[in-house]
């Protein structure tokens, strides 16, 4: 595979293995709500509060959570296409956007995958000329960007002598979203966003490209930011999950250690809405009732007190903090922490890191 | 899945832009000639043009040349195959020859229009915010106006004449393309490929140039063709009233005007310049009608 003309500087590894690729802290983002008359009065939806997270190079860090929860706007901040309102953004132990790393840097290393394979493709573009476009933009010669989008292509499964010269309406969901995907590494980004990516992909489909994105990981070195509300696809390809809950972390934590024992109530229920191929493990009552609260008036103290069948009156006075139970599992959830005050948390500090 | 292929380039390294204009546009034309009815109307104002273009040398009068002696002469007249006017001047000729004021005075305005109300629905989609709230809402006030009043009044105020009647709708028209343009702009801007653009680094001249004219420019045009049918019919009605065109020249709505007296005498005669109207705005609007629906990429 050619590699880009981009100073090789930008795609080194700097900070060693161990560094986070990226970190996230205190990440906010709110819209404001339009109402009224003249667009006054209603307030500010808080689609991401004071997140936190790392993702580790090199591994698959899974988001889930109810549509809602801010799972796609903190992709879109990741990707620099919105501004966060507050919070910083590390990649790689630059600050994004300060001198060492400009956006434009920035965004050759982080590129994202759509959830709608259609909208993402302009229908007036051939597939070889949406694949060369990232590349031409960075000037990299014509002919160069076309033989490269045509090498990605018949990476990603898709004859170039058939396909680079067809219109997206002529491609199936799937072909184009392998498409998107050649378009997503045409500027051999580091680490890549995938929002969605294959939930709109009918279930054959949706393991090919599961397993293309799992040998196109290895291939080339990425790493995976996968958004997604099916946790079975989030547990086989994640090596950790971060769950997300009105826009904070609910729990972050290793993929096994958090399916197999949720230490939020949260995740424990969303689990438990996993539909069980075992007929003695169905689930018989809704885990979750209602919607999330609005995020525009989130409730006080911790947010999910509204529909947690272990809430306590502490848990809408405090809001609780993400604790540490062991080094690589956080959950916010004031039944963990001892001393919160909640009837269920451990009494003394040992107890809390089983 | 080969099937799809079929009519698409079979070249194999299309170069650059072009190649992929002429395949989306090839397909256009080739979804246009399967439809009768737009092919019909295309042909009809094919006519029409070659017969404006062609007017002194197909027309079997001068248009202009009255003869008192054979006024109002009925269809069919032997040497006046449409009959003759109220100042016995050839039907036929007059009408061959106000088909080059018609066909002007539908395509030019719309076709100004096109260029200044399209450019500036394109930057106020495309800014987005308070630049697009700014030029949107100016461009509201003049939608307090009926299109019809607002063309008389500014050719009443800019004077009668040919050149102030096409000035006076191009502004007429400036307001509907613009708005259409820009609704259609800020869809096409909130797409996911116009983000997935935007996130590999490319400017906004660039993502305007490459992914939203492409997209935006079809949608825009098609609405504006639907426009030159009323610009004509308009344009009519300000030479009807004096405010457009003005005699001896053979515009259709001024003749319709002129002849008007003599609806009783010879009422075929009389109708045949709004007979011209109708048949060219509904082409324009029949052909217009086809070009949208084979503009629709997704069938």
């Amino acid at each position: 595979m050619s590699t880009l003309s981009i100073p090789a500087t930008l795609h080194e590894d700097r900070g060693g293995p161990g560094q986070p690729l990226l970190t996230v802290r205190d990440l906010s983002k709110g819209f404001s709500v339009k109402g009224g008359l003249f667009g006054r009065g209603a307030g500010r939806v808080r689609a991401v509060d004071r997140v936190s997270f790392d993702v580790l190079k090199g591994e698959t860090l899974g988001v889930v959570g109810e549509s809602g929860c801010g799972k796609s706007t903190t992709a879109r901040v990741l990707m620099g296409l919105l501004d966060g309102d507050a919070g910083e953004i590390l990649f790689d132990g630059e600050g994004v956007g300060s001198r060492a790393l400009p956006l434009r840097a920035y965004r050759r290393q982080v590129q994202m995958v759509f959830q709608d394979s259609y909208s993402s493709l302009n229908p007036r573009l051939t597939v070889e000329a949406s694949i060369a476009f990232g590349p031409g933009v960075h000037g990299v010669p014509k002919r160069e960007a076309i033989a490269r989008a045509r090498s990605l292509l018949a990476r990603v499964g898709l004859e170039p002598a058939r396909f680079a010269d067809r219109y997206p309406h002529e491609l199936s969901g799937g072909q184009r979203q392998r498409v998107n995907i050649a378009r997503a590494l045409a500027l051999e980004p580091r680490l890549v966003i995938l929002d969605e990516a294959v939930s709109a992909l009918d279930k054959s489909v949706e393991a090919q490209v599961l397993n293309l994105l799992l040998d196109l990981k290895e291939e080339f070195g990425l790493t995976y930011v996968f958004i997604s509300h099916d946790l079975n696809v989030v547990r086989f390809i994640s090596d950790r999950v971060m769950v997300m809950y009105l826009g904070q972390v609910a729990e972050i934590g290793e993929t096994e250690a958090l399916f197999e024992r949720p230490r939020h109530p949260y995740t424990a229920a969303l689990l438990s809405s996993m539909p069980s191929l075992d007929p003695d493990a169905r689930t018989m009552e809704a885990p979750l009732a209602g919607d999330p609260p609005s995020p525009i008036d989130p409730p006080p103290g911790c947010r999910f007190h509204t529909r947690c069948t272990f809430a306590e009156e502490v848990c809408s006075a405090r809001e609780p903090a993400l604790f540490e139970m062991s080094a690589k599992h956080r959950a916010a959830c004031l039944m963990l922490p001892p001393g919160s005050g909640h009837s269920r948390a451990p009494a003394t500090p040992e107890a809390a890191h089983v | 899945m080969s099937a799809a292929l079929e009519g698409s380039p079979a070249l194999p390294v299309p170069a650059a832009a072009p190649s992929q204009a002429t395949g989306y546009w090839t397909s256009v034309w080739r979804r246009l000639r399967r439809d009768p009815v737009a092919m019909g109307a295309a042909i009809v104002l094919l006519l029409f043009v070659l017969a404006a273009i062609l007017a002194p040398y197909i027309a079997p009068a001068d248009p202009y040349r009255s003869s008192m002696l054979r006024r109002l002469r009925p269809i069919g007249t032997a040497g006046y195959p449409l009959g003759t006017d109220e100042l016995g001047r050839d039907m036929l000729s007059r009408l061959i020859f106000g088909a080059r004021y018609s066909l002007l005075m539908g395509i030019t305005p719309v076709a100004l229009a096109f260029g200044i109300g399209g450019t500036i629905g394109i930057v106020a989609g495309f800014a987005g915010g308070r630049v697009n709230t700014a030029m949107m809402r100016t461009i509201d006030i003049f939608y307090a106006f009926p299109s019809v009043l607002l063309a008389v009044a500014l050719s009443g105020a800019l004077g009668a004449g040919f050149g102030n009647a096409l000035l006076s709708l191009t502004i007429v028209f400036i307001p509907p393309i613009a708005r259409i343009a820009e609704s259609v702009t800020t869809q096409v801007r909130s797409r996911d490929y116009v983000e997935a653009a935007r996130a590999s680094g490319a400017g906004a001249l660039t993502l305007l140039r490459v992914h939203v004219l492409g997209n935006v420019l079809g949608p825009i045009f098609v609405y504006s063709t639907s426009l030159i049918s009323v610009s004509m019919i308009l344009a009519s009605g300000l030479s009807f009233l004096g405010l457009g065109v003005r005699p001896p020249e053979p515009e259709w709505g001024l003749m319709l005007n002129t002849l008007r007296t003599a609806i009783y005498v010879q009422p075929w005669v009389a109708a045949l310049p709004g007979l011209m109207i109708f048949i060219v705005s509904i082409s324009f609007n029949l052909l217009s009608d086809g070009l949208r629906s084979a503009m629709d990429v997704k069938q």
